[in-house]
């Protein structure tokens, strides 16, 4: 178990190599520090030594990859590649553009996210997998019919509509929770709620109809129509042996995301105007802060790839029959 | 006659799909899931209503100088149809079928002395003398005579169909698909007829913020969904198929290799690298301007751009599983039969492999359409999505966001980008749903 552990955390290991050569292609080598730095500071009338003085200050003056100025190991330190890249293994992210240091930040922003993410998986968990198993409890009737026909169309909807009108309906007509902000502690469970709601609301389509494959799969085994064979009856067939048999695939479907809850949800803590790593990013993007975007795509890739981690191991806790090799 | 990037590449689209049915139609064993379809109205009914959507998207892909503006402005098909609507600008908002406009201002009556009220439109409902007493009649008169035109329309081309004698092609016209095709043509050709003509005298769909008609943008927006969700995938089927299939053909390094890239490229959080390589593509036209000096190129190159970030984010998962399906498939006796025979791999690929796979490929381009339909809305939403002049249903639902928040609520704009988006997506969804079930072929069997 644990060689299995170590072997797959080493196959981790370049792929966070090759994201971060990505990254650092994407962001230096099509466009040089001074388009950035032009970028930054206007189109015109920029001279030429404000670039320098910009590139100077966020430490984009380096050479790219090899400096031949200095001597010995500072040939490859002393260069943008390892001073802005290289770090970024250390989980040291530097300084953002606007001149914060992007790890506090980032440490200070990932509860909110997951004070926001948590709650938004676990109801919408719950809740799909009832209207799933009830779906499949309904089979071949018109309430399946209706309720499938109705999965599509809420599926049909952009989320944008839902967060919309969730607030409009229930944070301007109805007045019940405040439309968007945030507090600390527990003064934060009214800004919550109503993210919360929606985000379950929004996700019902695709996850219900989701899950309902998932179990309408397993209904077709054998071993469910030994239980039938038995006398038991469709619920106890359903909710004793389906919904444990199904569990293996949504619980690793899960697991994959677990990491990823950190990083928040861009659009709705951006529309809620809650202070989590989702609209962190989206300050970044609309300020065009290149460093916070590049930390935060490495962040996510560690986050995505410690996700795939897990759900390999939990594959092997969970399912008796998965072999490691 | 202008052919802009995209619209060329709609072209290409075009021919490439219609080439692509006549294969199937060919195909002795895509004829049952083909029949299928066909047989199904729910499928039929929103293909038609697809069909009818990519037939404005096509119309808004064919541009041309306009004749009589002094710029050299492009203007397509559908610009020159909906002349009146384009033309007809207000000062500012108006809702829907409004003779005045939505905020009180101070107006100059005839006798010199001023009043403080809402002022008449300038175009909507301008034929009106007295509009409070003339308004509802108008509106009823006019929407009865734009349907009874649309639908006695169609009820006469229902007419020459109902008289053809041929008795192959009336059992088909008696099948419920084609009721269900008759009917969504209907209620589309009598509703598009209606509000087209009320257009002439109305906002039907009210204006915007500039005083433009949002039904006019709704239309225009209709191309850029359907070109975010198609051109997409004409950028990701290629990588997805020639990877997926050689990682499966080959297996060994190759395998590893893609597998490789794949994951890295999978492990990025996909709209962070959109967002990233979308602000690269704005420093680069900031940087070269003198590339992008006309509006349209540059909102139209931004909107490739976005196609093929889209796409290069996109194809991992069809790669993932046709990778799974060839490693089945090449254990197949028909395939090892032909490695016996000693025939070259890349024609075993090519003729053995490739068409066995097209169903997984039919499959994933059709579910990915409406997805990315609604992935377009919400990066334009973050500001990476398509360029800000263009317009799209994204662009209209961030602009109509802070217009719910004014008194009285500006619900128009948002209803209808809301409306036209459902619908499409919704046609989309429901067909994608069984043309998966036609060719699933673990669900063959019910």
């Amino acid at each position: 178990m644990i060689t299995y552990i170590i072997r797959r955390f080493l196959y981790a290991l370049p792929l966070l190599m090759a994201v971060n050569v990505l990254t650092f292609v994407l962001f230096f080598v099509v466009n040089s520090p001074d388009d950035m730095a032009r970028m930054q500071l206007g189109q015109k009338h920029v001279t030429e030594q404000a670039i320098q003085n910009w590139k100077h200050q966020h430490g984009y003056d380096l050479p790219l990859l090899w400096n031949g100025e200095q001597a010995g190991g500072k040939q490859l330190t002393d260069t943008i590649f390892y001073q802005k890249s290289v770090n970024l293994f250390l989980f040291d992210f530097g300084i953002s553009d606007s001149g914060r240091n992007i790890g506090t930040d980032i440490r200070q922003r990932m509860w909110p996210s997951l004070a926001l993410a948590l709650p938004s998986l676990i109801v919408g968990l719950l809740v799909n997998i009832t209207l799933a198993l009830l779906m499949v409890l309904f089979r071949n009737t018109y309430v399946e019919l209706g309720s499938s026909v109705l999965c599509v169309m809420l599926m049909s909807v952009s989320s944008l509509f839902y967060i919309i009108g969730g607030q409009f309906l229930i944070g301007k007509l109805l007045r019940l929770v405040p439309i968007s902000g945030y507090d600390s502690g527990l003064a934060a469970l009214k800004f919550l709620i109503l993210p919360v709601i929606i985000s379950v609301v929004a996700g019902i389509g695709a996850g219900a109809r989701w899950y309902r494959t998932l179990f309408l799969e397993e209904v077709e085994k054998d071993y469910v129509r030994t239980a039938r064979a038995k006398g038991l009856t469709e619920t106890q067939v359903l909710f004793k042996h389906v919904l444990k048999n199904a569990m293996i695939p949504i619980l690793t479907g899960v697991v994959v995301v677990l990491p990823l809850l950190f990083m928040g949800s861009l659009i709705m803590e951006s529309f809620f105007s809650i202070p989590g790593l989702g609209s962190y990013t989206i300050d970044a993007i609309n300020r065009q802060d290149f460093a916070i975007v590049r930390a935060m795509v490495f962040l996510g890739s560690v986050l995505y790839i410690a996700g795939l981690l897990l759900t390999d191991i939990s594959y092997t806790l969970v399912d008796p029959r998965v072999r490691l090799s | 006659m202008i052919v802009l990037w995209t619209d060329g590449l709609i072209y290409l689209l075009v021919v490439t799909s219609v080439v692509f049915a006549w294969y199937l139609g060919r195909q002795q064993h895509m004829r049952r899931p083909l029949k299928k379809i066909a047989a199904s109205p729910v499928a039929m009914a929103s293909l038609t209503l697809l069909l009818c959507f990519a037939l404005i998207g096509l119309a808004d892909s064919i541009h041309f100088k306009d004749g009589d503006s002094r710029g050299n402005e492009a203007v397509s098909l559908l610009d020159v149809a909906c002349d009146t609507m384009r033309k007809h600008g207000e000062k500012t908002y108006s809702a829907p079928f409004a003779v005045h406009g939505y905020a009180k201002e101070t107006l100059a009556l005839d006798d010199g002395s001023t009043r403080w009220d809402y002022p008449r439109l300038q175009y909507g409902g301008a034929h009106l003398a007295d509009p409070e007493t003339e308004w509802a009649g108008d509106v009823f008169d006019k929407t009865l005579s734009g349907f009874s035109r649309g639908a006695g329309l169609m009820l006469m081309v229902l007419l020459l169909a109902w008289g053809d004698q041929h008795e192959r092609r009336r059992t088909l016209w008696r099948s419920a698909s084609s009721k269900a095709v008759w009917a969504t043509l209907f209620v589309v050709v009598s509703g598009s007829y209606t509000l087209f003509s009320l257009s002439e005298y109305y906002h039907v769909l009210g204006t915007d913020k500039v005083g433009e008609d949002v039904f006019y943008q709704t239309l225009k927006s209709i191309r850029t969904g359907l070109v975010i969700g198609s051109l997409t995938t004409l950028v990701m089927l290629p990588l997805a198929i020639v990877f997926g299939i050689m990682a499966g053909f080959f297996k060994g390094w190759v395998d590893d290799v893609i597998q490789f890239i794949y994951t890295t490229l999978n492990s990025i959080p996909s709209v962070l690298l959109i967002a990233a390589s979308i602000l690269m593509v704005q420093v680069y036209m900031t940087n070269h301007p003198e590339n992008f000096n006309n509006l349209l190129v540059r909102a139209d190159m931004r909107l490739l751009f976005l196609c093929l970030i889209l796409g290069v984010t996109s194809w991992t998962g069809l790669c993932r599983l046709l990778r799974a399906e060839t490693l089945k498939l090449r254990e197949m006796e028909y395939v090892l039969a032909a490695q016996a025979l000693g025939v070259k791999p890349a024609m075993i690929l090519f003729r053995h492999i490739l068409p066995n796979v097209m169903h997984i490929v039919l499959i994933s381009v059709v579910l990915d359409f409406s997805s990315l339909v609604l992935a377009e809305a919400v990066l334009s939403y973050i500001n990476i999505g398509v360029d800000p002049t263009t317009h799209s249903w994204g662009n209209m639902i961030n602009s109509a966001r802070l217009e719910m928040a004014r008194e009285p609520v500006v619900w128009w704009s948002l209803t209808a980008a809301f409306v036209f988006m459902f619908a499409l997506v919704l046609a989309a969804n429901l067909f994608a749903d069984s043309v998966r079930d036609a060719f699933d072929p673990r669900r063959a069997g019910n």
